[in-house]
């Protein structure tokens, strides 16, 4: 940059200057990304200084790794999961059964959501029933659920479906009374009929609303399926976890909560991905 | 010729708390090509007049008749603008000229070919594809008069559709919209706040009094140069003396209610 200060461009020298068009810029620009560079660099400090301090306890006998277990185990046993083969089918599992719980609490919401917007008469009726559902501790479900549909997979996709449908209700639902009023003045006054109103104003207007609704279901689900998995199934992350736990291999637990985590997040990030392309008019 | 017809019309809304009565024994007789303004304090029923002509409320008593013919419900012949533009953000402009057109069923090639012609007509062209988001003000209630155009109304209703706007923008629009309903020779009934524009605009004014609303006194304009610009009508010096009278009866009307 000292060399540069003689060339008539020399606001857009410098790596951290790059795309500058003009001195004031630069500087601005400059000072935003060594910003972005320090809380990067922090948070992986972090993360490290907390990997570093875990390991270093456990070898030291601060902490006793038969209770936390440790970094380099963890690893270990990732990587013999791995090696095994049985990580893929765990994973898979989990994400299916998520998948297809948040996907039909989203879709039968919305469903159930379009019910009610239709007749008001439905609606009010049904109401206070709404209220005690959504506040019901869906997990408390669970036994129900297994009984039921026996202990396995449906029971599993229950309880990702129950604890994301009535949530979905409420929000698409807002959603769609939220919908300017004049709006729908103005499709009556074209002669629009109710389905024409809802098929060209009121689910395009809530889309964006059904889209955050996927997102908080995304996080539910996975939340019932991990339950579901802890109650009755012979696969899964949720199974891992409990397993570790029942034969006290806290390695496996650690193991499994961190590839949840990193799942998790995936799953999120892809959804995140698919409202950018699909909300194009922003 | 009688375009629209307002004989005898009650209008009376019920809710838990009782009746409303909001216009009572309204007459109103509006010619072909006819610009009238409607007049009046807040909540006088207004946007209940031009709902009732746009067959969206029925009257409690009296009739309503478009071209003679009682109305029943609501027709094309009738296009309605609102106060804001009610774009749809998820729609580019042209589509959401064809909105009233799809509605109706009417979106085949001709008709939208029309509605294309119409953004061109009236500066749009560049904007076809655009979002609403992408516009200014002014020029989304242009795409919302085109929206309403598109259909090819007689009658347009337009209740302060310049309101929301900055006072620049809307002295520009309003010139524009009054140069583009006449060219398109609509019978236009225009609801507002602002007893400038109802002068510059109109053919006629209408003044309602407070809540129920009657019609309480009628203006006809006729200014010198006015040329059809409402922008020239500002200059008129007949302007100011219509203003002072139509304000004095206004605000007898606010004596009144308190
Ligand atoms: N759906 C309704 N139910 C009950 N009362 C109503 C309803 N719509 C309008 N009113 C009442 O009728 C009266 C006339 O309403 P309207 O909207 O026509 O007035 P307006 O002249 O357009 O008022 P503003 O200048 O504020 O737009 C108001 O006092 C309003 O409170
Ligand atoms: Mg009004």
């Amino acid at each position: 940059m000292q060399q540069s200060v003689k060339k008539k461009s020399h606001f857009y020298s410098g790596w951290l200057r790059r795309g500058a068009v003009s001195e004031i810029h630069g500087e601005y620009l400059e000072q935003i990304r060594k910003r972005e560079i320090m809380i990067v660099t922090y948070q992986v400090l972090i993360g490290l200084i907390f990997l570093v301090f875990w390991e270093i306890g456990a070898r030291m006998g601060w902490i006793d790794p038969f209770i936390t277990s440790q970094p380099s185990k963890v690893l270990e046993t990732i990587v013999s999961l791995f090696n095994s083969g049985k990580l893929w089918i765990h994973i898979w599992t989990t994400v299916w059964e998520t998948a297809v719980g948040f996907l039909l609490g989203t879709v039968g919401g919305s469903l159930i959501a379009i019910l009610l917007w239709w007749s008001k008469w439905v609606a009010d009726i049904l109401e206070p029933y709404i209220v005690i559902l959504n506040s019901v501790p869906k997990v408390a479900l669970g036994p129900v659920f297994i009984v039921w549909l026996g202990s396995g997979t449906p029971a599993i996709l229950m309880m990702a479906l129950a604890i994301s449908v009535i949530v979905t209700v409420m929000m698409v639902f807002n959603g769609f009374n939220e919908v300017n009023p004049d709006t729908i003045k103005l499709m009556h006054s074209f002669g629009a009929s109710r389905q024409q109103i809802l098929a060209k104003v009121v689910l395009p207007a809530t889309f964006p609303t059904m889209i955050a609704a996927l997102k908080v279901n995304l996080g539910l689900s996975l939340v019932g399926t991990i339950v579901g998995e802890f109650l009755v199934s012979k696969e899964g992350l949720g199974y891992l976890i409990v397993y570790g736990g029942q034969v006290f291999n806290m390695s496996l637990v650690m193991a499994s909560v961190i590839i949840l985590c990193i799942v998790a997040a995936l799953l999120y990030y892809s959804v995140t991905f698919l409202e950018k392309r699909l909300i194009h008019w922003k | 010729m009688n375009k629209v017809t307002l004989s005898g019309v009650d209008m009376t809304y019920v809710n838990k708390s009782g009746e409303i009565p909001a216009l009572v024994d309204i007459f109103l007789n509006i010619k072909t090509e006819e610009f009238v303004s409607l007049l009046g304090p807040s909540g006088c029923g207004k946007s209940t007049i031009l709902s009732l002509i746009a067959g969206m409320l029925r009257p409690s008593k009296g009739q309503i008749l478009i071209d003679g013919e009682p109305v029943i419900g609501t027709s094309p012949k009738v296009g309605y603008m609102l106060q804001h533009d009610h774009l749809l953000e998820w729609r580019d402009i042209r589509r959401n000229t064809y909105l009233g057109l799809e509605v109706r069923g009417l979106a085949d090639k001709e008709h939208c070919r029309h509605a294309d012609e119409l953004l061109i007509r009236y500066g749009l062209g560049g904007f076809m594809n655009r979002y609403p988001s992408e516009l200014s003000g002014g020029m989304r209630q242009r795409a919302a008069l085109v929206r309403t155009l598109a259909l090819e109304p007689e009658v347009v209703l337009l209740d302060e559709p310049f309101s929301a706007l900055d006072y620049q923008t809307r002295l520009t629009l309003e010139e524009e919209v009054a140069t583009i309903l006449k060219q398109e020779h609509k019978t236009v009934i225009l609801v507002t706040h602002d007893i400038a524009e109802a002068i510059a605009m109109s053919d006629r004014i209408i003044v309602l009094s407070a809540r129920p609303g009657t019609v309480k006194a009628e203006y006809t304009i006729e200014l010198s140069g006015k040329n059809n610009s409402p922008f020239a009508a500002r200059q008129a010096p007949e302007f100011r003396e219509y203003f002072k009278e139509i304000w004095s009866v206004l605000e007898e009307g606010h004596a009144t209610v308190r």
